[in-house]
């Protein structure tokens, strides 16, 4: 009787260089797969990648385009990686965004047009956070409360916002929409003052939407929080070892009611930025397609919940989506990018495996039978 | 040397890695048919490993096994119960719910997977061999109804009933009373002479002197030799490599009173509380600890011990009574009360609730007083502070590790008790509870973390000492207190205890006469 199988063992050692390899080796690999994907579909991988490279960051104003696609991506990377790193799954991204979006409009239509740009734009960006960090709070109040599962609680909450921001344009005369003009017969949003349209920053080759610079700023400021504080402290504490928190004095409820606030937060902020940077009105069904909040998830493990790297992966991700809208033809279907970006993060989330445990082929014998039957 | 019939089981030149550690180096031994052979060493000498390793949980990286003489591969512990050798976890696996007949028919090859479940005659099999074995059970009771020594029972029969030659225990007295490890010690006996062979672990010298036939010492991972030695003394020098300092010398070195005058910091009346299922589990307790006293709390496990240890901890709510550290009442149920008011603990369950075990050593240092200057600097915590604080505190507790940003995970258990030890002691407290201070922890560790309890007592530190083991109790404490069901049923002197009440005691028998 012979048996072929695998094991996982722990690997004995971790040597340094290992947590960032593998991530960059499980990059290749998805790139590897993409271009047999690719090929099967009747395309030339090497010239696809090629294009992907040229329209995400080379050609003539694609690296700020690029920056467009990120910079709701990076919001909610953030959103996913703060929350994640205390072991609070906020799957409720999406929902927060769209909860920024509804807060974040509503305060710039109901300051109008007769105001400072910068009130309106800090006015959307508070709110924005209101926003999100009220929808986010909800999970968080219901797992402290009442142990309810907080993945399954902010998915839900997704759904609920959608339809909240689909009833303020629809099904409603709410203040959000056009009721004059053309919107009396096709609904869709008031336009935001032009006041209250966030800056674009032109840095001569490169044009930074406003709202990317703010979250890179947020990222940093994370990163400090995390380790720097006495607040980031207790949320490692509370993050790793819960019990040990509560017997160290923290209360982990209202450390996780925090950060669920926050994380929310963040992903409201990015709806904030996203009616006021690049649509400025309020868009259910465009919100409810790009699906923001659930790519943050995929940004989040990508950069190890580190919320610097978030940043990074935010460009490289929004690179791929932008090249994505470049490449999309009848010879390109739209649904190759989401392939790809799903290849990285199969990839990515089968290469910590790897990290961590090492497989060991399975030693064939039969001395099993010996066993069976001893002399 | 070589026994007429080839060995029940050996193994050769056995090596298992772990990360970070070599949990078996070549280790050799054999167990005979018909002999209790004991596998002795300090924790982490390798003997669960090895256990693993013949019940065919893990594959070792290298050398090999036999049975019988013939070599043999486990693929997995189906092979291994295939090849008769059975195991008596530590911890029981039995479904509480169930019957006694039924969990041992769970699983087992006489298990009519599609056919009919014939209970009547799995009893009747279970009878008989629970009466050849001298293992009394009732085959119909379920398990939730059966004391400790009785569900061991059940594990034992469990094995016996897949016709296991070889039977492994993995520290099978740890759970019982004295009197029961005494019937436990004549049921191994009568197996071997029924023709099983039982592979006993165990690190406590007394028992493995009495019961084994022969005894193979394991070190660091290593097998040093089979011995057929009964003298303690010589087992305890194989064991650690190095002659011991025996319990008795540190006892000595320890005053037997405590002056009379010295404070009460520590007063402990009438406390109840209910337990993690909602029963009673204090009820009543008064207790009080001195300054420079050490009051030892002896009892089996689950008397209240951690519930009573709980409560002053903050971790768990009283439902009456009061506790007072230096006059001052605790608030009921707050974490940072008792560390406000210099009530130190060190939790039994040190990875899980007295360290962060991601999180570096001097981090967790800083565990309880990252809050108050000059670690804190609100909004932030300052780093250099935390960290040389840290090499300060480990340099002076002797915390081997290569430097202070070490997560605590990877630290030995003697080490993982001189940080926690290391913290609980640098805000110079006023009452210390440390529950089951030496458990786990190799006999040099154990040695060290008393002397730090006869130094922090010596500072005038009152201690609470709640330990299992009745002869760290003995030889650390300046009173014994024995709990039994939630109620403390003596407080003796130390220079008057005497064992055998102690031991009645414990299993809730109030003497009739002095």
């Amino acid at each position: 009787m012979k048996r072929f199988g695998f094991r996982l063992e722990p690997r004995s050692d971790l040597p340094k260089w290992l947590p960032w390899a593998v991530p960059v080796g499980s990059f290749l690999v998805a790139l590897l797969v993409g271009a047999i994907v690719l090929s099967i579909t009747g395309q030339n991988p090497f010239s696809v990648y090629a294009r992907i490279v040229d329209r995400a960051f080379l050609s003539d104003g694609a690296f700020s385009g690029t920056l467009v696609s990120a910079t709701p991506l990076l919001f909610t990377g953030l959103c996913a990686a703060v929350a994640f790193r205390i072991g609070f799954f906020n799957i409720g991204g999406e929902g927060q965004f769209v909860m920024g979006a509804i807060f974040g409009s509503g305060i710039a239509l109901k300051l109008g047009a007769d105001v400072p740009g910068v009130l309106a734009v800090a006015s959307m960006v508070v709110f924005g956070a209101i926003g999100g960090g009220l929808w986010g709070l909800i999970p968080g109040i219901l797992k402290t409360r009442f142990r309810t599962n907080e993945i399954i609680t902010s998915l839900m909450l997704n759904y609920i916002a959608a339809v909240i921001a689909t009833y303020l344009i629809f099904d409603s005369q709410s203040f959000w929409r056009e009721l004059s003009g053309s919107g009396a017969v096709f609904p869709k949003g008031k336009v935001l003052p032009v006041i209250a349209w966030w800056p674009k920053l032109d840095f001569g080759s490169v044009i930074v939407p406003f709202g990317f610079l703010l979250g890179m700023v947020i990222a940093g400021w994370l990163y400090v929080l995390q380790r720097k504080t006495r607040f980031g402290f207790e949320m490692r504490i509370v993050g790793g070892a819960p019990t040990t928190a509560r017997y160290a004095g923290i209360k982990p409820n209202r450390v996780i009611i925090a950060v669920a606030a926050l994380s929310g937060a963040l992903a409201g902020i990015g709806g904030a930025t996203d009616v006021g940077n690049f649509r400025h009105i309020l868009d259910p069904k465009g919100l409810q397609q790009s699906g923001f909040g659930y790519a943050g998830i995929v940004v989040a493990a990508l950069a190890r919940l580190n919320p610097v790297a978030v940043v990074f992966v935010a460009i490289l991700l929004g690179g791929i989506t932008n090249a994505g809208y470049a490449l999309r033809g009848p010879d390109f279907p739209a649904g190759l990018v989401g392939v790809l970006q799903g290849l990285i993060l199969f990839c990515t989330l089968g290469g910590e495996v790897l990290a961590r445990y090492r497989i060991k082929r399975s030693s064939q014998s039969s001395a099993v039978e010996t066993a069976m039957e001893p002399a | 040397m070589e026994a007429a019939t080839a060995p029940a089981v050996a193994a050769f030149h056995v090596t298992k890695k772990f990360p970070g550690v070599i949990a078996n180096e070549d280790v050799t031994f054999d167990v005979r048919v018909g002999e209790v052979h004991a596998l002795l060493g300090e924790n982490g000498a390798g003997k669960t490993t090895l256990s693993n390793i013949l019940t065919g949980l893990y594959r070792p990286d290298s050398g090999w096994l036999e049975v019988l003489g013939e070599k043999i591969t486990f693929q997995s512990p189906r092979d291994a119960i295939a090849a008769g050798i059975g195991m008596v976890h530590q911890h029981f696996r039995l479904i509480p719910t169930f019957t006694v007949a039924e969990n041992i028919a769970l699983g087992s090859a006489h298990d009519p997977i599609g056919g009919r479940f014939d209970i009547a005659a799995i009893e009747e099999r279970i009878v008989a061999l629970s009466e050849s074995f001298d293992l009394p059970v009732d085959p119909r009771a379920k398990i939730w109804q059966l004391s400790v020594g009785e569900q061991q029972r059940v594990e034992i029969l469990k094995v016996l009933y897949r016709d296991a030659r070889v039977l492994i225990m993995d520290e099978p007295t740890a759970v019982l009373t004295p009197v029961e490890s005494e019937a436990l010690a004549s049921t191994m006996q009568s197996m071997a002479r029924n023709g099983r062979s039982v592979v006993f672990i165990s690190h406590k010298l007394g028992e493995v002197a009495s019961i084994a036939d022969r005894v193979t010492v394991l070190r660091h991972g290593r097998s040093v030799e089979t011995v057929t030695e009964n003298d303690v003394n010589a087992l305890a020098s194989l064991m650690v490599g190095r002659s011991v300092e025996s319990v008795k010398q540190t006892s000595e070195s320890i005053s037997l009173f405590v002056a009379d005058s010295a404070p009460v910091v520590l007063e402990i009346s009438d406390l109840c509380a209910n337990g993690d299922r909602g029963l009673k589990a204090l009820n009543g307790v008064s207790l009080d600890v001195r300054a420079g006293e050490i009051v030892g709390v002896a009892g089996v496990a689950g008397n209240g011990q951690r519930e009573l240890v709980e409560i002053l901890a903050g971790l768990r709510r009283s439902s009456s009574g009061s506790v007072q550290v230096d006059g001052e009442s605790l608030e009921n149920g707050s974490t940072r009360h008792p560390i406000r008011l210099g009530v130190s603990y060190v939790p039994q369950d040190r990875m899980g609730t007295g360290l962060a075990p991601d999180l570096s050593i001097a981090e967790n240092m800083a565990l309880k007083k990252y809050r108050r200057p000059p670690v804190s600097r609100p909004p932030f915590l300052r780093q250099s502070v935390i960290d040389s604080e840290a090499r300060e505190l480990m340099a002076q507790f002797d915390v081997r590790a290569p430097s202070e940003t070490t997560p605590t995970r990877r630290l030995s258990g003697g080490n993982v008790q001189k940080v926690l030890l290391a913290r609980e002691m640098s805000g110079d407290p006023k009452v210390l509870v440390i529950a089951s201070p030496s458990q786990g922890l190799d006999v040099g560790a154990v040695a060290i973390v008393h002397q730090l309890l006869l130094d922090a007592a010596g500072k005038g530190v009152g201690i609470l000492l709640v330990s299992e083991d009745l002869d760290e109790v003995l030889s650390l404490s300046h009173r014994i207190a024995v709990m039994y069901e939630g109620r403390i049923l003596d407080t003796v002197n130390r220079v008057d205890a005497d064992v055998q009440r102690i031991g009645l005691l414990m299993g809730g028998q109030m003497e009739e006469s002095a």
